[in-house]
């Protein structure tokens, strides 16, 4: 969403032409007021990445939340994003889930499709074969439910672009690691 | 009643576990639980209730300054002199916002500051109601932590949560928003408790094999060279002591920061003097040249590395700090140790001890020979004059008329604050109070009279700049109104000097905005605050000014009046290394351009 640093000066450490990683981080955190502002204003305070971020409550009774970022930077800086985000006070744990590379990626998308005749027969074939779910339909258009990696649902939305492809919702990325270990 | 009194403090401490009483009474009342002496605060709508309970007891001394900018960096002053958490109370809206430059500087330099501000009443949040500002979106980026409270419930555990998170890991300022309702509200307040923190619980112990690894890389060093930060204060008397027995022990040189200085004695056998970008020769070069640097609470800024490409190319890097994110932040280290620096060093000491080490003599020898042909090039020196009073001069005498006595010293932000780097040397830890991260003019003013208010019975001079001195000039009063003998030597050159010099330097000469107009009379203006005001400009007479500065019991304002044009030398010029510096000397000699020396992708940093 930021747009990285512009050319490296001398007082910069990242090394110009640095290999860009993608990484997806699980943090874990009070729920507490601002929260939230504070891990994004971390990001943009300091010209890092957010590709998606996603947040919800995870144990009411502990107040804890999970916020699953995917940012993007070389890798110190991917390392240091992981330890900026430990020094704020309400986290509680930072895992780098791309380093443990034992992880689920799970992200949800409803896509809204308009057509009629053979495009809505299309449609239907795409979205079996992409095991995506109609959740809404009218005689012209479709909604389509639909979970996977983030590149799976990439590929079921241009597929639908020539189809007609109205509007796309997702909701971020969220993850877990595999085995019977908390992440 | 003295049968209170002389009841034993575990005891008095059960009357107070369920007390009820108002949010505001339960300010005052965690004040005095945390040990807090001294606030600094501006009363305002959002915060009566609060001066109200103040009102009635007398533990906790209120200090009304005249600016709230002014309340934050004088509790800076007071935590960086003290070792204690700097406390401020304000209102809400302009008094919150008017504390944004002194939170952030304290967020730089790693000070412990809490800061109560006032809110308008929880239902009115929202609505733009008179004096109403998000003050916790607007802090958020400027403090360590901050709390909204909109419940009397929450309120005694934030308070208490404020000062551990302040003063525990690597320092820094808390705020505390409290809405005008909360502080009416009734509930239970409770003292402080051991509990541990959710999540915030900073490692202090670093890994004893990651240390015994320091150890050895020590001792097998041919070329090192010790690297201290403001790191080595936070942590405590005890870190300098430490430190000051490792460097013994291993016979190390040692540079420091702005921020460290004197956590290793300026007349140590050892020590280099300043590095950076107006550090010693001798500094720069050694943290060029070493084949190992052991960083110690410090933390690879841009005025300390210079060019990044070319910081200490042929050396292993040793990084000890508390927060692991300044580990491989600017400069990628060999081997990172987290942890409280005393901790650590305590460990190394005894590590080195234990394991009979020693570093090689004979190489350590010529390092040291090496140094010394660095330190005969006497970087600092400047050309002295009978009929002008050169800055360094004035702060050299102002070094040698104090030296003996117990003094404090803060600064503003330029010129002179690294002519006193340069030229006052520090004995001890905790004698040095200036705005290293941030670079805020305005900051020595009111941080003398924090420090002041620590240290009742010391010297505070606030060593600063004409310009600067007029940013936070204000607190002249609260110098005035709680007899606060501060001393303000302003080395007066009638320009920002640090923006001519860089004008001089970068921009063909063109002193854009950065003469001093209209300058007051700064004799007249002390005497207008009911201070003493002294000019002095004449090189001869100077020492007897000085002494009548010092010897005066009261505030003074002490006009300076120095050499316009003198620059601040040596220098690393901006994105050049350390093994490329400009020298005093180099300016005299004629036919060279300094302005020449910096290139144009050095014209444009900072």
């Amino acid at each position: 969403m930021n747009a990285p640093a512009a050319p490296p000066s001398p007082y910069s450490a990242a090394a110009p032409n640095a290999k860009v990683e993608s990484h997806t981080l699980s943090v874990l955190v009070d729920n507490e007021p601002g929260v939230l502002a504070r891990v994004v204003g971390l990001f943009s305070g300091r010209g890092y990445n957010i590709e998606s971020l996603t947040v919800a409550e995870v144990a009411h009774a502990e107040h804890l939340s999970r916020i699953t970022i995917l940012t993007s930077g070389a890798p110190e800086t991917i390392d240091q994003i992981h330890h900026q985000l430990e020094r704020l006070v309400p986290v509680h744990q930072v895992t780098d889930l791309t380093v443990s590379q034992r992880s689920l990626e799970r992200e949800l998308a409803m896509v809204k499709v308009k057509g009629r005749g053979e495009h809505r027969t299309f449609a239907l074939q795409l979205a079996k074969a992409f095991r995506a779910r109609i959740v809404d339909a009218t005689t012209e258009s479709f909604i389509f439910e639909l979970t996977g990696k983030p590149h799976k649902i990439d590929e079921f939305v241009d597929l639908m672009r020539p189809i007609g492809l109205v509007e796309v919702s997702r909701t971020g990325v969220a993850a877990i690691s595999r085995g019977p270990e908390p992440i | 009643m003295p049968e209170t009194q002389s009841m034993p403090r575990v005891a008095r401490r059960k009357v107070t576990m369920s007390k009820e009483m108002t949010g505001a009474e339960m300010v005052v009342e965690a004040l005095k639980d945390q040990g807090v002496e001294i606030i600094f605060g501006y009363p305002g709508g959002a915060v009566l209730p609060i001066y109200d309970a103040l009102f009635h007891q007398d533990k906790v001394q209120h200090i009304l300054v005249r600016h709230e900018q002014g309340a934050a960096h004088a509790a800076e002053g007071y935590a960086r002199s003290s070792g204690k958490v700097g406390v401020l109370l304000v209102t809400s809206g302009p008094g919150a916002t008017n504390t944004v430059t002194g939170l952030t500087d304290a967020l730089m330099d790693s000070i412990p500051v809490v800061c109560i501000t006032g809110q308008v009443p929880t239902h009115l949040i929202g609505s733009d109601a008179f004096q109403e500002c998000d003050t916790v979106g607007i802090t958020r980026h400027c403090t360590k932590h901050n709390y909204l409270v909109k419940n009397i419930a929450d309120l005694p555990r934030v308070l208490h949560e404020a000062f551990y998170v302040a003063s525990s890991g690597r320092p820094g300022p808390v705020v505390i928003d409290i809405p005008k309702d909360v502080q009416f509200a009734r509930g239970l307040y409770a003292p402080p408790r051991s509990a541990a923190h959710k999540t915030y619980h900073p490692r202090l112990d670093a890994d004893v094999e990651t240390i015994r690894q320091a150890v050895r890389m020590m001792a097998a060093a041919e070329r090192p060279i010790f690297y201290t930060g403001g790191g080595v204060i936070n942590s405590g008397p005890a870190a300098s002591t430490l430190l000051r027995e490792l460097v013994a022990l291993t016979g190390f040189p040692i540079t420091s920061t702005l921020m460290g200085l004197g956590a290793y004695p300026g007349s140590g056998e050892n020590w280099l003097g300043m590095l950076g970008m107006h550090g010693t020769w001798e500094a720069n070069h050694a943290m060029h040249d070493c084949d190992l640097m052991i960083a110690v609470g410090a933390r690879f800024d841009d005025r300390i590395t210079g060019r990044l490409d070319a910081f200490s190319p042929g050396s292993k890097k040793i990084h000890i700090d508390i927060d692991r994110s300044s580990i491989n932040k600017n400069v990628k280290v060999d081997l990172a140790i987290v942890g409280d620096c005393g901790h650590v060093l305590e460990a190394m000491a005894r590590l080195w001890r234990s394991e009979a080490m020693s570093a090689e003599k004979q190489p350590l020898d010529q390092w040291w020979a090496k140094i010394n042909e660095w330190r005969a090039r006497k970087s600092l020196a400047f050309r002295n004059s009978e009929t002008a009073i050169k800055p360094q001069h004035a702060v050299q005498r102002l070094y040698a008329l104090t030296k003996d006595r117990d003094v404090y010293i803060t600064t503003e932000v330029g010129q002179h604050q690294m002519w006193a780097a340069q030229h006052y040397h520090f004995e001890a830890p905790n004698r040095w109070m200036t705005s290293g991260g941030l670079g805020t003019m305005g900051y020595g003013l009111p941080a003398a009279i924090g420090a002041q208010l620590a240290h009742p019975g010391s010297l505070v001079i606030d060593i600063a700049g004409e310009a600067s001195i007029l940013m936070c000039i204000q607190e002249m009063s609260t110098a005035i109104q709680y007899r606060l003998p501060v001393k303000i030597f302003i080395l007066n050159n009638e320009y920002m000097g640090m923006v001519r010099q860089w004008q001089e330097l970068l921009h063909g000469g063109r002193y854009s905005h950065s003469y001093s107009e209209a300058l007051p009379d700064f004799v007249k203006l002390a005497e207008a605050f009911g201070a003493k005001g002294i000019r002095c400009s004449d090189p001869a007479s100077l020492d007897a000014a000085i002494i009548e500065m010092i010897d005066y019991d009261g505030p003074v304002i002490f006009d300076c009046v120095v050499d316009k044009i003198e620059n601040c030398f040596p220098m690393i010029p901006s994105g050049k290394a350390h093994n490329d510096m400009l020298l005093a000397d180099l300016s005299d000699d004629a036919g060279i351009e300094i302005g020449a020396v910096i290139d144009e992708k050095g014209k444009m940093l900072v």
